[in-house]
C-alpha cells in the first residue's frame, strides 16, 4: 500500500524542510520527498478543503491524497497525557485517550504513571502497552513513576520498566519532595538513559492551594499557591541537575521567573529542557473567576505577564516543548465545590489550534511549532519519531490551519469533557492524521 | 414600600462584591422599614405568606441560621432547617443533587452556609430559587456586613468619610471581606489591624490601610471591627499563641482610648472575651454587638424582601 500526499506545505525543522512538494508513505514509512520546483510563497492556494479531501484511487494499490493549501508536518508527539487507566476508566481508557489524541493530530503519548495501581513496576506498563497495542489508536510511550507508589520514598524499578518500555519518569502530581531520593533519581537513571520529568511544586508551600496565589485568590476567598512553590522546586531540581550530571525535563512551566530559572541554567550549559501547554500561554488566573472548575488545574492559571514570560520563553527556546498535560475527569467529578474538584483539563483537542494562534500572532513559526510539538519531544524521550525524513515511521498529520471550528466538550472524543475553552472559535485542525501509514481522516 | 417597586438585579445574593451602591443602599433603606416592624407588638408581616425558605448549613451555624429562621418567619414564610449531619450529604449525596432536591421540595429560597468558598454560585447556577449567601468558606458573607453597615449608618448617620479600622484574622475571613467590599462602596476609609501573617500585603490594592501595630491602627477611628480569632490556626503558623495574640492584638480599655471619643466597637460573634476582646468594652457603654444581632433580622428581611420581586 503506497500513499501519496501531494501538493501540501511540507515542513519539517529536522531536516530544515518548508516548502509545497508531494510525501511518499509505503510500508507504514516515509518513502520520500519531492518538493515542487518553484516554492508558492505567501497566500495559501484558494482551493477549498473538500476539494482538497477529493481522494483518487489508482488502480496499482496507491491512494492520493490532495493536500493543496494545507500543511503537512510530522505527527505531534504529545509528551504528557493522563490516559487513566488502569483504574479510572470512568474519566478515560487508553482507547478513548488515543483517539482523541489522532483527532487532534497526535501521533505518539506519553502516558503519566498516576494510574490505578500506579505504573511503578513492570507489570503494568505490560499491561499499558498491551492495551495500546490491542485497542489504541497510535503509539503509547508510557512514563514510569520515579518512586513505589509514587510515595516519593523508595525508587521504582526503572530498569525493569525501561525494558518493559517505559521511556521517561515522573511521579507527576506528587512531586518527589525529598531531595536525596530525587538526587538519587537522577544518578540512577542515567545507567539507563532515561529522562526524569519533574512536576515541580513545593508542597509545603503550595498545601492547600487551588488557584495561584495574589489578589484574585484573596478576592475570591480559595487558597492560593503561590509561584515560588513552582519555582523553587525548579531550581532545586536544576541543582541536583548539575550535581549529578542527570536528564531533566521541567513540565508543564507555568510562571514568569520560572522561564528566567530554566533560560539561566540553559545558559550555564546546564542539561535541562521543559515544556509547557496550551492553558499557560492562552489563559490567566480570570478564567477561576465565576468558580469555574474547569479552569482548575495544577499548576494553576497564572496573570498576564506570566502568559506573556511564556509566551517569550517558548520563542526564544528556553521553553522546548508543548505539551497537553491532558487530564480528562469526569463531568460529576468537576460538578462540585471548587476545593473538591480535581485539577485538570481535557487538552488533546484543542493544543494544537490553541498552538497555532501563537503562529497566527507571529509569536512563532510553523516550523518552530513542529519543533515544539513533534522534533523537540522525540529528541528527548531518544524516539526516533517526529520527523518526516525518509525511513522513518509514517507518522503525518495533515493540517488544515485555516478551518474554523467552535470548542464543543461534548462533542470530544475524549471521555474527559473538563475544558475552559467551550464556545470558543478556533482555527487550525487535522484533516488526516496517519499514524504508522494508516489513515484518519477527519 | 409603595409605588414602584425596587428590586435588587440578581435573584440571587452571592456575595457584596456582585453588589452595586445603589443595591447596598437599597438594601440598608429597606431595612429601616423592618425594623420599624420589629419594633412592633406583633412582629409578623404577611408579606411572602406561601413562599418557603430553607437553610442549608453544611457548616455549624446557631446566631446566622436563628436570624435567618427568624426573618423568614416574620415574613411569614415556611421555614425549613437542613442541617447536614441529618441528611443524606452523609450518604455521598452530591451537593447539586440535594440543593436541587431542596428545590424540588418547593423552596423558594435557599439559604447556604458552606466551608468552601463559591458553593453559593455553584448552586445559584444550577437552581431557580434565590440562593443568599450565609457565608461560604473565606469569600463572603454578605448579610454581616450588611447588617454592620446598617448598624454604622444608625449610629453615625452616614458611612462614607468614617474611619473603620477591621481587626484581626483577615485573610481567613468572610465578614471582613465582604465588610472590606461594603465600607469601601460606601466611602468609608478602611484600615486592617493584625499581624502580617493574617492580612496578604496585596489587600493594599484594594484601597485599604494596612498597620501592624494596634494602637497606630486605632488612631482617630470612629468604628471599631473586632474579628473572631480562630484558636485552629494556632499551631498553623499564623501566630504562636493565643496570648501573644491578645497581648499585641486584643482590645483594652487602653488601646481603645487611642480612637475617637464616640467610638463604637462592633463584633460579628461569638466573642472570644479576654482574647480579642476585653469584656469591659464588649459589655460596655460603646459596644454595638447586641444591636447588630437585633438589626442582622431586619437587614436579612429586606434582602429576602427584595430577591422575592426580581423578575427571572
Amino acid at each position: 500500500m503506497k500513499l501519496l500526499i501531494k501538493n501540501g506545505r511540507l515542513i519539517d525543522p529536522s531536516q530544515g524542510l518548508d516548502g509545497v512538494g508531494d510525501l511518499t508513505i509505503e510500508d507504514g514509512k516515509i518513502a520520500g520527498i519531492a518538493l515542487h520546483a518553484a516554492p508558492q510563497r505567501g497566500g495559501r492556494a484558494k482551493n477549498s478543503p473538500s476539494d482538497a479531501r477529493r481522494e483518487v484511487s489508482s488502480p496499482d494499490d496507491l491512494r492520493i491524497i490532495d493536500a493543496r493549501g494545507m500543511v503537512v508536518m510530522p505527527g505531534l508527539i504529545d509528551m504528557h497525557v493522563h490516559l487513566r487507566e488502569p483504574g479510572y476508566e470512568h474519566k478515560e481508557t487508553i482507547r478513548t485517550g488515543t483517539m482523541a489524541a489522532i483527532r487532534g493530530g497526535v501521533t505518539t503519548v506519553c502516558c503519566m504513571p498516576n494510574t490505578f495501581p500506579v505504573n511503578d513496576n513492570a507489570s503494568v506498563t505490560e499491561f499499558i502497552k498491551r492495551k495500546a497495542a490491542e485497542e489504541g489508536f497510535c503509539t503509547v510511550l508510557p512514563i514510569g513513576a520515579i518512586t513505589k507508589g509514587q510515595k516519593g520514598e523508595e525508587l521504582a524499578e526503572i530498569g525493569t520498566m525501561t525494558k518493559e518500555g517505559c521511556i521517561a519518569f515522573s511521579d507527576d502530581g506528587n512531586p518527589v519532595m525529598n531531595s536525596l531520593i530525587m538526587r538519587r533519581a537522577l544518578e540512577y537513571s542515567q545507567a539507563f538513559n532515561v529522562p526524569i520529568l519533574s512536576h515541580s511544586e513545593d508542597l509545603s508551600l503550595s498545601r492547600g492551594g487551588v488557584m495561584n496565589e495574589g489578589l484574585l485568590s484573596l478576592t475570591l476567598g480559595l487558597t492560593g499557591s503561590p509561584a515560588e512553590a513552582e519555582q523553587i522546586m525548579i531550581f532545586r531540581d536544576i541543582v541536583l541537575a548539575e550535581l549529578t550530571g542527570g536528564v531533566l525535563h521541567i513540565a508543564h512551566v507555568s510562571t514568569e521567573r520560572s522561564v528566567e530559572i530554566v533560560r539561566h541554567a540553559k545558559e550555564r550549559g546546564v542539561r535541562i529542557t521543559a515544556e509547557t501547554c496550551p492553558h499557560y500561554f492562552t489563559l490567566t488566573e480570570e478564567a477561576v473567576r465565576g468558580y469555574d472548575t474547569n479552569a482548575k488545574v495544577n499548576p494553576p492559571l497564572r496573570t498576564a505577564r506570566d502568559v506573556e514570560a511564556i509566551i517569550r520563553g517558548l520563542r526564544d527556546g528556553t521553553i522546548d516543548v508543548i505539551t497537553t498535560d491532558h487530564a480528562p475527569h469526569h463531568k460529576d467529578e468537576k460538578m462540585r465545590e471548587f476545593d473538591e474538584a480535581p485539577s485538570g483539563i481535557s487538552g488533546l483537542e484543542t493544543a494544537l489550534a490553541l498552538s497555532l494562534k501563537l503562529v497566527e500572532k507571529g509569536d512563532l513559526t510553523l516550523g518552530q511549532l513542529v519543533e515544539k510539538m513533534a522534533q523537540n519531544p522525540a529528541r528527548i524521550l531518544g524516539t526516533e519519531k517526529g520527523t518526516l525524513r525518509v525511513g522513518a515511521d509514517a507518522d503525518v498529520v495533515v493540517v488544515d490551519t485555516a478551518r474554523e471550528f467552535l470548542v464543543d466538550p461534548d462533542s470530544f472524543i475524549s471521555k474527559g469533557k473538563n475544558t475552559p475553552f467551550r464556545g470558543w472559535t478556533l482555527k487550525g485542525a487535522p484533516v488526516f492524521t496517519i499514524v504508522g501509514g494508516v489513515v484518519y481522516e477527519w | 414600600m409603595r409605588g414602584e417597586r425596587k428590586v435588587l438585579s440578581s435573584k440571587d445574593l452571592l456575595g457584596i462584591k456582585e453588589l452595586s451602591r445603589e443595591e447596598i443602599t437599597l438594601v440598608l433603606d429597606t431595612a429601616a422599614g423592618f425594623k420599624d416592624i420589629l419594633g412592633r407588638d406583633i412582629k409578623k408581616v404577611p408579606t411572602l405568606r406561601g413562599k418557603t425558605t430553607v437553610n442549608l448549613f453544611f457548616e455549624p451555624s446557631t446566631r446566622t441560621r436563628t436570624s435567618f429562621e427568624l426573618a423568614a418567619k416574620r415574613l411569614s414564610t415556611d421555614v425549613i432547617n437542613f442541617s447536614v449531619p441529618t441528611s443524606s450529604v452523609v450518604k455521598g449525596e452530591s451537593l447539586v443533587d440535594t440543593a436541587l432536591t431542596v428545590q424540588a421540595l418547593g423552596a423558594d429560597f435557599i439559604v447556604i452556609r458552606h466551608a468552601s468558598s463559591g458553593v453559593p454560585h455553584l448552586l445559584a447556577r444550577h437552581l431557580h430559587a434565590s440562593v443568599i449567601n450565609a457565608g461560604d468558606g473565606t469569600n463572603e458573607h454578605p448579610t454581616q456586613a450588611l447588617l454592620d453597615a446598617f448598624t454604622i449608618r444608625e449610629k453615625k448617620g452616614r458611612i462614607a468619610g468614617l474611619t473603620v479600622a477591621i481587626v484581626g484574622d483577615i485573610m481567613h475571613s468572610r465578614v471582613a471581606k465582604s465588610n472590606i467590599y461594603c465600607l469601601k462602596t460606601l466611602g468609608a476609609d478602611v484600615r486592617l489591624i493584625g499581624p502580617p501573617t493574617l492580612i496578604p500585603r496585596n489587600l493594599r490594592e484594594t484601597g485599604v490601610a494596612i498597620f501592624h501595630n494596634m494602637e497606630d491602627g486605632l488612631k482617630g477611628a470612629d468604628v471599631l471591627i473586632m474579628l473572631r480569632i480562630q484558636m485552629e490556626r494556632q499551631g498553623k503558623g499564623f501566630f504562636p499563641s493565643t496570648e501573644e495574640y491578645a497581648k499585641n492584638w486584643g482590645l483594652t480599655p487602653e488601646r481603645l482610648s487611642r480612637a475617637k471619643e464616640d467610638v463604637i466597637v462592633m463584633h460579628p460573634g461569638p466573642m472570644n472575651r479576654g482574647i480579642e476582646i476585653v469584656s469591659e468594652i464588649a459589655d460596655g457603654p460603646k459596644s454595638v454587638i447586641l444591636e447588630q444581632v437585633t438589626n442582622g433580622i431586619a437587614v436579612r428581611m429586606s434582602v429576602m424582601y427584595l430577591l422575592s420581586g426580581v423578575k427571572r
